[in-house]
């Protein structure tokens, strides 16, 4: 990897689960475990995991719109984790975001210009004619035309809306976008649309991509690195090729294993894990994958894995056979 | 083809449209195709294309208005499910044909507890004891490989993470024995390791009883684990079939073919990093202002003069491979 963009620590975020007419404090949502990674300068790190994970609120703490419980971020070698609105705020130019509903996440009340343009007003970086010019730029960089400006956004198709969330992104020339499943509402031929879009403007700008998603094809083809979470921690992080060609933690191992192949004579959908995820509320002891694990030993019930080096910059935290996940 | 009498489904022409207040529209436009016993046929295309409203016409279930069926026939073991009254229908629907759907949550009632609705499946449909159905409830549950299935028959569908509702729905689903099951993306809503579990559990259980599999779903990847033989639909018409080791072979239409490109892969070993995927330019048309001729035309490399004009029909490339198509003999130059 090259010199780290974005750094966090020991990311924690836990949600109090209260119950009862006082609302007291009965559990607790343990949503982000301790998660630690870095994305280089014009990398893509891939996140990937299935739902309740925690990987959305990695990205949101990663941009403080949810507080982190505890843990460190940094961005471009700036602590920006305590930082206060005001003192924030010129750090927003360098991290935008992009959701997954792209029918939820702009102002069916505003002009699709309006809404492009809107970043750039608010910082106060262009008003008038120059604005009009920026923001018809920033349409065609994602593939609309400058006169779709004057539409509103239930004139586009789910892709196009996309698109029109994509250059909102792009408006203040960010460093770090986070993107949160930006492709699963759209269809197969309009994903890839947009995933080409994302992968061209990332080798014209440079900037780096956390990339979150369930679709394992997805990131595996966007990704320069991934991470596997489960239950709020990294299980398994390393280069993209590496981590699909040799995948270590059993969890890795059942997640690929459960893709089903776009190939016939390949069938196999023989899935190697039982049961479901457990709840985040009271967590697994020991290692959180035990109780669906293949290999699980007595060990995994007590003892928590970290993330220990396993070679090539890959990284897995389970205990067997040394902590590198080899299978006995 | 088969003997006749291994058929379970027979779908001839049909066609249902909507009338809404920008116009009429044929959500399914003269579709035909057969379900033998056993036999698992995937219904794929992207939202819009028809596959959800010809499954909710076989069950009859379309919204009448704004929707109706008008034309075909839907010949259920011999019973043409379209000519029956809505009394005579609902004596089928859920007995002989019953259908899962993508959402379990909104397809299970919150109030009552799983057993119990499984429990007035079987009693609509037999004449028992509520004890007997109950045992038969429990016994599905079972069969679904819910654990603990007498307690869990006890309990309400929010007690219930999304796969075990899901395992719920086949067990009441498949409770009458029913000769045709639909499963309407029926691991959309899923995460992986449970679609996984979900889809072997399906195709397990259809092995076991014999019945026939209608599998409707966006993801080429669940398609190719999955079924025997496949429809592609586009713009509410079929526009190629075939058994899914030909489809995947040798697509004939360029619609498919850009389908499977467009689909990115979990690389085996040593993939390019970030290449770039194909892509089919352009989006769905939408059903109100078809063009006459090809609908997938607009958006297709290979397209000339002939299919702006004139609707291409379905011909036979060999073996029951169907494809709608004027240029389908030159499909190999779009990848």
């Amino acid at each position: 990897m090259t010199e780290a963009l974005l750094e966090v620590t020991d990311l924690t975020k836990h949600y109090p689960v209260r119950a009862g007419v006082l609302r007291r404090q009965v559990g607790t949502v343990h949503a982000v475990d301790g998660v630690s990674f870095a994305v280089g300068v014009g990398e893509t790190l891939g996140l990937v995991g299935e739902s309740g994970c925690g990987k959305s609120t990695v990205a949101r703490s990663v941009l403080r719109l949810v507080e982190p419980t505890s843990g460190q971020i940094r961005l471009g070698g700036e602590d920006i984790t305590h930082l206060s609105k005001a003192a924030l705020r010129p750090h927003r130019r360098s991290m935008q975001i992009v959701f997954q509903d792209p029918f939820a996440s702009l102002n069916p009340r505003m002009t699709a210009g309006d809404i492009v343009g809107e970043p750039l007003a608010v910082h106060g970086l262009a008003t008038g004619k120059a604005l009009e010019a920026r923001t018809a730029k920033l349409f065609e960089q994602v593939g609309l035309r400058p006169d779709q400006m004057r539409n509103f956004p239930h004139q586009f198709s789910g892709g196009q809306r996309q698109r029109i969330c994509i250059a909102r992104a792009l408006a203040l020339g960010p460093r770090l976008i986070v993107c949160d499943e930006p492709v699963s509402a759209l269809d197969v031929s309009i994903q890839a649309q947009v995933i080409n879009l994302l992968i061209d403007l990332q080798r014209q700008h440079g900037f780096s991509y956390l990339f979150i998603a369930h679709d394992l094809a997805v990131v595996a083809h966007i990704s320069h690195r991934v991470a596997v979470m489960y239950l709020g921690r990294i299980v398994e992080i390393a280069s993209k090729d590496e981590l699909f060609r040799n995948p270590r933690h059993p969890y890795t191992q059942a997640l690929l294993a459960s893709v089903p192949v776009a190939n016939p004579l390949a069938k196999k959908l023989a899935p190697l894990v039982d049961g479901d995820v457990p709840s985040p509320v009271n967590p697994p002891s020991g290692c959180a994958f035990h109780t669906r694990c293949r290999f699980a030993m007595e060990r995994c019930r007590t003892e928590r894995p970290v993330l220990m080096e396993a070679g090539d910059g890959h990284q897995v935290a389970c205990l067997l056979n040394e902590g590198t996940g080899r299978p006995p | 083809m088969a003997d006749k009498s291994d058929l379970v489904l027979e779908v001839k022409n049909l066609k249902t449209v909507f009338f809404t207040n920008s116009g009429l529209f044929k959500a399914v436009d003269d579709v035909s195709f057969t379900v033998k016993r056993g036999e698992t046929l995937a219904i794929v295309g992207e939202s819009g294309c028809g596959k959800s409203v010809t499954a909710l016409s076989l069950m009859r279930l379309v919204p009448d208005p704004p929707g109706r069926i008008v034309g075909g026939t839907v010949t259920l073991e011999g019973t043409d499910l379209l000519a029956l009254d809505e009394a005579q229908m609902r004596a089928v629907r859920g007995n002989r044909i019953s259908m899962i759907f993508q959402e379990p949550m909104t397809s299970l009632n919150p109030v009552m507890r799983i057993g119990d609705q499984i429990v007035e499946a079987v009693r609509l449909h037999r004449a028992m004891s509520a004890k007997a159905a109950w045992n038969i409830a429990v016994e599905m549950l079972r069969l679904v490989r819910i654990p603990e299935p007498a307690r869990r028959a006890r309990e309400y569908p929010h007690q219930l993470s999304g796969g075990m509702r899901q395992r719920a729905m086949i067990a009441m689903a498949l409770a009458c024995r029913p000769a045709l099951l639909i499963a309407d993306e029926p691991t959309t809503a899923l995460d992986v390791t449970i679609q996984a579990q979900i889809l072997a559990l399906i195709l397990d259980l259809q092995k076991e009883l014999g019945t026939g599999l209608v599998l409707i779903t966006h993801d080429l990847g669940v398609v190719a684990q999955t079924a025997q033989r496949v429809i592609v639909m586009y713009a509410g018409r079929k526009v190629e079939e075939a058994s899914v080791e030909a489809l995947f072979a040798d697509p004939k239409h360029p619609y498919t073919r850009g389908l499977m490109a467009s689909i990115p892969s979990v690389p085996a070993s040593g993939a390019a990093t970030q290449a770039r995927l194909n892509e089919i330019p352009g989006t769905v048309p939408s059903l109100v202002r078809l063009p006459p001729g090809c609908a997938f035309a607009p958006r297709c490399k290979l397209a000339v003069k002939r299919c702006q004009d004139e609707y291409p029909p379905l011909m036979d490339w060999g073996g029951g491979h169907l494809a709608a198509c004027w240029r389908a003999a030159d499909v190999a130059e779009v990848a």
